[in-house]
């Protein structure tokens, strides 16, 4: 049973960003990144991860897909059709680098065929004190670059009077 | 992992229940806000159809079935017809995870009543409600019309903003249960409702969930007076009756929540868990009405300053007295 709705799901996933990426029209790219975001969240969820897969729909489908498509529809960037699309030349470098992380994706799921324990769930209190306890000074760390990025934000978009 | 068919089958009732009684619900709140209203405005409301109109919420229907369901010239034709569901399927999913009575024991077999006990349910209500959102913008988007993208930017951003204070109005009912799971939120309220150590947040949850189902003095995405109808302007027949229902489950749904995190869920004397449980929904169903009665709209720049300036600090600020407290109580 769940080794079918894996290769299901799986399948909607690889099909849902192999589409995210050709498709010309980026309200349409967005949906699709959105639906594969979700199927990837019940992988994780069939993985015994739940808490993993509310943050990827939480955070990626909710929130950062959201904002994507609030800037594209706030920009209406014209007709989508006519952009050109990418050369081999561009497009080169981009490949070499997606080939090596795929041979080496290969390589590590040839040399361990054994699966995740998915017979025990990771409750969100294992995951919160190893993020707290274990990563702790990391967390702070970022925390407080955000904070920055915020404040930074804040300066730029003030209102100037100058004008 | 096995599975028991006597399971699946009650799994399959309660879900077939769930679904029954929420559209049924649905259908007539739309019927007792007009009955309401008309009570409020001193007239008499749909009286036509049936005894007391009764029978209105049918007629509705037959009604937004025989329309001819339109779609504007140069419109996206699959986000079109899409979006309605994407509105209205993850109100209901939301429902999955509400605990709606106390555990039935028959024939020694203990039933939830509740469709999906998940460790993480209160963050499945925060992600489902953030997807939510898509059916509002892909809708306005897709129509092809100015008002409807009009209506759905500014349903966008309002949703963003008020889902941030919701979700942190809740945290403090995390740290009080110290469970995501619905079921345990509720039994740590077998002896006092969260209400009373948690007034201010109960009420930010409350200013947050009129405005995440758009409702009057929040309903900026579908003014009338200046968009149209907002969102849902190019939208006709039983596709604008989907935005319409899921607005109204949206209700049911947000209402059965705050019963949950804050007025002890099923909790209650006397009377039997599912009727307490009702009663509580039906309360704030009735609370959303009269706001909409007494209350006038918001101005735009007014909503996000309230949400980002007024209520995301207060919930802030009371996460960390919550904090206090707990650490202090030891």
């Amino acid at each position: 049973m769940e080794a079918y709705l894996f290769y299901i799901l799986a399948v909607v996933t690889v099909i849902g960003t192999v589409m995210a990426i050709t498709e010309q029209h980026p309200v349409h790219a967005i949906v699709y990144l959105v639906t594969s975001f979700f199927s990837l969240a019940m992988i994780f969820f069939l993985l015994s991860a739940p808490l993993i897969a509310m943050f990827e729909v939480i955070i990626y489908a909710g929130a950062v897909m959201v904002l994507f498509m609030f800037v594209i529809m706030m920009l209406d960037l014209g007709r989508p059709s006519e952009a050109s699309r990418p050369f081999l030349r561009r497009w080169a470098l981009p490949m070499l680098l997606g080939g090596i992380i795929l041979v080496s994706i290969v390589t590590v799921a040839v040399n361990h065929i054994s699966s995740p324990d998915t017979s025990r769930m990771i409750s969100i209190n294992d995951f919160s004190v190893v993020l707290f306890r274990k990563y702790g000074v990391a967390i702070e760390i970022i925390s407080m670059q955000l904070l920055f990025a915020v404040v930074g934000a804040l300066y730029l978009g003030r209102k100037r009077d100058d004008r | 992992m096995s599975y028991d068919p006597i399971d699946i089958a009650l799994i399959l009732g309660k879900i077939g229940l769930v679904f029954f009684v929420i559209l049924t619900l649905a259908a007539y709140l739309v019927f007792a806000e007009r009955k309401v209203l008309a009570w409020i405005q001193d007239r008499k409301g749909p009286n036509r159809v049936g005894p007391f109109g009764l029978l209105q919420p049918l007629a509705d229907l037959v009604k937004l079935l025989t329309k001819e369901d339109f779609r504007p010239v140069g419109a996206d034709k699959w986000l079109f017809y899409l979006a309605p569901a994407m509105a209205a399927i993850p109100a209901i999913m939301i429902f999955s995870v509400i605990p709606f009575g106390a555990p039935l024991t028959l024939f020694s077999h203990t039933i939830p009543l509740q469709v999906a006990d998940l460790n993480v349910g209160l963050l499945l209500f925060l992600a489902l409600s953030s997807i939510a959102v898509y059916g509002v913008a892909l809708g306005g988007w897709a129509s092809n019309s100015k008002y409807a993208l009009l209506g759905s930017i500014r349903g966008l951003a309002q949703l963003i903003s008020y889902e941030l204070s919701m979700g942190l109005s809740l945290v403090p009912v995390v740290m009080l249960a110290r469970s995501f799971r619905l079921s345990d939120i509720v039994a740590a309220q077998s002896g006092c409702w969260f209400i009373v150590y948690q007034p201010l947040a109960f009420l930010i949850f409350l200013i947050s969930i009129a405005a995440e189902c758009k409702r009057i003095p929040f309903d900026l995405p579908e003014a009338e007076g200046e968009l149209v109808a907002g969102f849902h302007t190019e939208y006709s027949g039983m596709r604008f009756g989907l935005f319409f229902v899921g607005e109204y489950i949206n209700i049911i749904v947000l209402g059965g929540l705050a019963a949950t995190f804050f007025l002890g869920g099923w909790h209650g004397p006397l009377l039997p868990p599912v009727v307490w449980f009702s009663g509580k929904v039906l309360a704030f169903a009735f609370l959303f009405i009269w706001v909409r009665g007494t209350l006038p709209r918001l101005r735009y720049d007014q909503l996000m300053h309230f949400g980002w300036k007024v209520l995301t600090p207060l919930a802030l600020v009371n996460i960390l007295a919550t904090g206090w407290f707990l650490v202090l109580k030891g």
